[in-house]
């Protein structure tokens, strides 16, 4: 019926087209070349010397870096799962409240609707040593006070503080998907179970989270993959030091603009590429494992 | 045996009735924990800094000792330093600043992303699925890799003069790469393909043109859709952090976000003015709330899509 609209097609797409071209494509390309240039100045566009792999080895040499990619994983594989269980036990109960669901529902997304570095500032005095609300907690409970951000915070007090804030942050989304997720499972399912007499917690373990893993997968790789390019959650909480101690908090994608940032200097700006170029692999590593699992397992 | 019945019936509902209590407590909880940081921030900007320096902070705050000086400091004039002459924090320009991008940047999108779901969901052309395909793929790159050749060619095209940057150069730097997106074409391609064919084949009949029918037809259908994906988008510039700072050469072109940190910390004492801090992060955070409660529904519906996998 509908034939040989290859023409008009493109020029709809064309503005398009341009921009992702510009943009989108050119950059992911380029970005693998700079990452191999020898002494590139990127300003004056000199690339005089040829290809090398140093780029990548003076990244892989540098102790930062190492760091980054801890600070990163930490962060990321313990945030992502936690966020996930807290919110689908979130959605399963708002499921049973019908009545104030949409009320609760609504204060559930308002981190998602907030800027995250207005809202870090103000977990950074929530976690102050002295005037913040998390110790007067503690303290209810007998623990003493802790510098979680300061300048004498421990490595695991800044993760934990860093760590509250992502979860806090990213279950907003999630609530969200997963409610409108269990929206979607036929009552059949429950009616059934219901009349078997199975407890709530046989409902949860063998009827919602069967049928809602494929949408449970498909957001644990997500997450993963946003997780691992966390950035402006700690620039929010702990400023442009990214960390109570200098780069005590760095992630890979700090690490990457911190080279960046010092573009001046000779070669500087291949090591980001090469630290970028790295950081798509490990999340590229990440898409195929999901198209792998979801192919092979979830399938209802 | 009616009794033990009954005896049954009577655990069953108090059993229901304890879990109902103990869900109630548990999502009453997770509420608290999730307006405690809003709560926080609303209250330390209120608290003179006698009242904020106090140990162990004070956790409520009478109407009476509501301090709103931390607001209006925020627009007092620097004496000293690099930023001498201008205000501590100058909301109002980053604010138009910030308005003045997303507005931009949403009309692109919308001209971009709307043509092009009409393309993938209406006509027909070689390489179609393919082309798609790869759209979808670049939803998974990480940003970071295009901000550094993006920056060169912001460069190579005059926008980034670090003697004499303009306002428009700032605005085609910040808003043109970011004038389209894949799962904004995605979103209106599914609400573009539930319009029945019927309709298109009577339209051409009549002798419409695609464009007009994609007019007057698509887009109002689509209305909905194009209303979430206008607020979605216009929200995007209020959190941009990292490219607004790295095109700006001048503070006053930046976007609201980059004004926040760093601002209330005395270089030489190190010490923080909370108080102006968080008067400053309320100021920013609270446009956008105002704009949530305004369009919920929209930007709830918007959300939830994005988590459903096509």
């Amino acid at each position: 019926m509908e034939t040989k609209n290859n023409l008009k097609a493109w020029i709809y797409l064309a503005p398009m087209l341009i921009l992702m071209a510009v943009f989108t494509f050119y950059p992911l390309i380029n970005a693998f070349m700079i990452s191999f240039y020898k002494d590139y100045q990127p300003l004056l566009n000199l690339r005089s010397a040829g290809l090398t792999l140093r780029n990548y080895l003076i990244v892989f040499n540098n102790q930062l870096f190492w760091k980054s990619v801890l600070n990163t994983f930490v962060l990321a594989f313990i945030s992502v799962p936690v966020s996930i269980i807290v919110s689908l036990f979130i959605s399963v109960s708002l499921k049973s409240i019908p009545k104030l669901k949409g009320f609760f529902q609504t204060i559930f997304f308002l981190p998602y609707v907030t800027n995250a570095i207005a809202v870090g500032m103000a977990f950074a005095v929530l976690f102050h040593v002295n005037y913040g609300l998390v110790n007067v907690v503690l303290s209810l409970f007998g623990i003493d006070k802790i510098d979680w951000i300061g300048g004498t915070a421990s490595w695991w007090a800044q993760m934990g503080a860093l760590m509250v804030f992502t979860i806090w942050n990213s279950l907003a989304f999630k609530i969200l998907v997963f409610t409108s997720g269990l929206e979607n499972i036929d009552k059949q399912y429950y009616d059934a179970a219901r009349i078997d007499a199975a407890s709530k917690w046989t409902i949860f373990k063998r009827i919602t989270v069967p049928l809602l893993s494929p949408l449970i997968l498909y957001i644990s790789i997500t997450s993963l993959i946003g997780a691992l390019k966390a950035y402006n959650s700690v620039v929010g909480l702990f400023g442009e030091r990214l960390g109570a101690q200098p780069y005590s908090m760095i992630t890979i994608v700090a690490f990457v603009y911190k080279y960046r940032a010092d573009f001046a200097f000779t070669g500087f700006y291949s090591y980001a590429a090469a630290a970028s170029i790295i950081l798509f692999i490990i999340t590229l590593i990440f898409s195929i494992l999901q198209t792998v699992v979801s192919r092979k397992r979830v399938h209802y | 045996m009616a009794e033990v019945f009954v005896k049954n019936e009577k655990v069953y509902k108090a059993k229901k009735i304890a879990f109902n209590i103990a869900t109630y407590v548990f999502l009453a909880a997770i509420a608290i924990a999730v307006l405690i940081p809003f709560y926080w921030m609303l209250l330390t900007s209120l608290k003179t800094e006698e009242l904020m320096l106090r140990i162990p902070p004070i956790l409520f705050l009478k109407p009476e000792d509501w301090e709103i000086s931390n607001y209006y400091k925020l627009f007092e004039v620097v004496q000293s330093g690099p930023r001498r002459g201008e205000p501590l924090f100058p909301f109002f320009d980053y604010m138009r600043n910030t308005i003045i991008v997303s507005l931009v940047t949403t009309a692109g999108t919308l001209i971009t992303t709307v043509l092009s779901a009409f393309a993938f969901a209406r006509l027909n052309f070689k390489g179609r699925d393919i082309m798609f395909a790869v759209l979808i793929g670049t939803m998974m790159i990480p940003g970071e890799i295009f901000v550094l050749t993006n920056f060169l060619t912001i460069n190579s095209l005059g926008w980034y003069d670090i003697m004499d940057q303009t306002f428009m150069d700032v605005l085609f730097a910040m808003t043109l790469p970011f004038m389209t997106s894949v799962f904004y074409i995605f979103y209106l391609r599914q609400t573009f393909k539930q319009i029945p064919n019927e309709l298109y084949y009577a339209a051409k009949v009549d002798g419409t043109t695609d464009f007009q029918y994609l007019l007057k037809i698509m887009i109002p259908v689509a209305l909905p859709t194009i209303v979430t994906i206008t607020i979605l988008n216009s929200m995007g510039a209020w959190n941009a952090y990292i490219w607004p700072a790295i095109i700006t050469t001048k503070d006053e072109f930046r976007l609201v976000s980059n004004g926040l940190r760093g601002a209330f910390t005395d270089t030489s004492t190190g010490r923080t003015d909370f108080g102006q801090q968080m008067a400053s992060a309320t100021l920013v955070t609270l446009p956008l709330l105002i704009l949530f409660f305004t369009f919920r529904k929209q930007i709830m519906r918007g959300v939830s899509r994005s988590g459903i996998k096509g």
